[in-house]
């Protein structure tokens, strides 16, 4: 299949192209990009709502019920659900979808596991461009679900609409929560397992933490901190409509920021590919030793090396 | 580079427990397989939708209710209507050879008794998918 072969098949809304565009995408490489500049101009209108946290917290369990609400309403939804590769064997256990089943057979949602490939890097990008896609495929909603530790996935969050921070009481220390800087980087925290006992009061907890946060000049985004419960479905109607609320004014200007990131992210990795060009190796090892000697001035190595590797556009570099 | 393989590890029909599901899936992730879970009580449909989203290259099903036959027929049959004629489908169970000949005729992959050396599976699964989908 070629690129705009595919990218009208994700168009039309063919699920099978949609999955596997989906993992060339995931794979990167020519093959990618000639596939993403193919779907280009972006056609998709999905609201993009991240949830994170930390493991155990109930997010599938919510992601679950928050799609069910969706549906309710009929809105379709894609879910992106990323979990961690073993950093053994490079190899990811993805279970996300074992709370999600009710879904299985509606055409209206399409969940899509993803593994974080640690040692491969670049995660952030290849779940923007993956989000994308599934905004292409047409879908309303698309949620990432993403484990809230390490820095990647700070960064998928930062590349949402929206993103919500999942708790839960019986996970107990917020004071970790809170020193992990993902509280400060959501807008709603949701307390998950509202039907457990102490839940409630958690909530306060993390109420009074945050206004301590704000005091002290923090940047914190959260401006609301929610009751839930995946298990009874307590206040999730009210959690979709908080989230589907967020003014087109603050999607706008969330869009402006994550495109910067996103741009501010292919230029690095584009740089970082000049780098590893044959010819700048090349060049490196041959303008060593005339600068050591005092005849080729740095910055003039400097220029010949990037100018080089522009032009040799190696596979890798400037695509 | 070679791709990750991807397998979507299911339990299907009404039979209660999956310890040996969540077993094979841990095994083939530290073969560095890609294993998507979707646990148990999975119906043909359900496994081949799931499939499908995923993009996986081989589908594994643990059956143990003996209702083998039906079930490895079904799939086999959703899998083909929907198009995923690339992908492996296998699995486990307790199969009696005449099942397993008779379904391997008619499209299924090998099928592996209880006590198989998880390392052979995920070394068939390897060798099976790389004839069907490119690795590199
Ligand atoms: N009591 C209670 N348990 C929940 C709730 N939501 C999730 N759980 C349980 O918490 C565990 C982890 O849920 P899961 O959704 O997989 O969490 P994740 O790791 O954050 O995606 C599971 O055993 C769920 O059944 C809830 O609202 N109440
Ligand atoms: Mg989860």
């Amino acid at each position: 299949m070629t690129p705009s072969e595919l990218a009208a098949g994700v168009m039309s809304g063919d699920r099978r192209i949609l999955a596997r565009a989906l993992s060339i995408v995931e794979r990167g490489g020519g093959a990618a990009e000639g596939f993403l500049d193919a779907l280009w101009p972006r056609p998709g209108t999905a609201r993009r709502i991240g949830v994170t946290g930390p493991p155990g917290a109930g997010k599938s369990s919510l992601v679950n019920v928050l799609v069910r609400e969706a549906r309710l309403r009929g809105l379709s939804v894609a879910v992106l659900a990323i979990d961690p590769s073993s950093p053994f064997s490079g190899g990811a256990l993805l279970g996300d979808r074992v709370r999600m089943v009710e879904h299985a057979l509606d055409a209206g949602v399409f969940i899509r596991s993803q593994a974080s490939r640690l040692a491969l890097g670049g995660l952030a990008e290849t779940t923007y461009d993956m989000v994308e896609v599934l905004d292409a495929g047409g879908f309303d909603l698309v949620i990432v679900e993403t484990v809230g530790v390490g820095q990647s996935e700070l960064e998928i969050v930062r590349l949402a609409d929206m993103t919500a921070i999942v708790l839960a009481p019986a996970m107990g220390d917020m004071v970790q929560a809170m020193k992990s800087g993902i509280v400060e980087i959501g807008d709603i925290v949701v307390v998950n397992k509202g039907d457990l006992p102490g839940a409630a009061q958690f909530r306060d907890e993390i109420v009074a933490a945050f206004g301590m946060t704000v005091e002290a000049g923090g940047v914190s985004r959260v401006d609301s901190v929610v009751l839930v419960s995946a298990a009874t479905g307590d206040g999730v109607p009210a959690l979709l409509e908080r989230i589907r609320s967020t003014s087109p004014e603050v999607v706008e200007l969330r869009r402006r920021g994550s495109a910067l990131r996103r741009l501010d992210m292919a230029v690095a990795s584009a740089l970082a590919g000049l780098r590893q060009c044959e010819e700048a190796t090349r060049l490196l090892h041959d303008f060593a030793p005339k600068v050591q000697a005092g005849r080729l001035p740095i910055r003039v190595a400097v220029r010949d090396i990037v100018v080089a590797a522009l032009r040799s556009r190696p596979e890798g570099g400037l695509r | 580079m070679t791709r990750k393989i991807r397998v979507l590890v299911a339990k299907p029909g009404l039979d209660g427990h999956d310890r040996g599901a969540k077993v094979v899936a841990a095994a083939l992730r530290d073969a560095g397989m890609e294993v998507i879970y979707t646990g148990l009580h999975q119906t043909p449909e359900m496994v081949v939708a799931a499939a499908l989203q995923e993009d996986v290259d081989a589908i594994g099903l643990s059956v143990h209710s003996g209702a083998h036959l039906t079930l490895f027929r079904k799939v086999l049959g959703l899998m083909r209507d929907k198009g995923l004629n690339d992908v492996l489908l296998t699995g486990g169970g307790i199969i009696p050879q005449k099942d397993r000949d008779a379904l391997s005729a008619e499209g299924v992959g090998r099928l592996f008794g209880p006590g198989t050396p998880l390392k052979d599976l995920a070394e068939y699964i390897t060798t099976e998918v790389a004839n069907r989908r490119p690795l590199v």
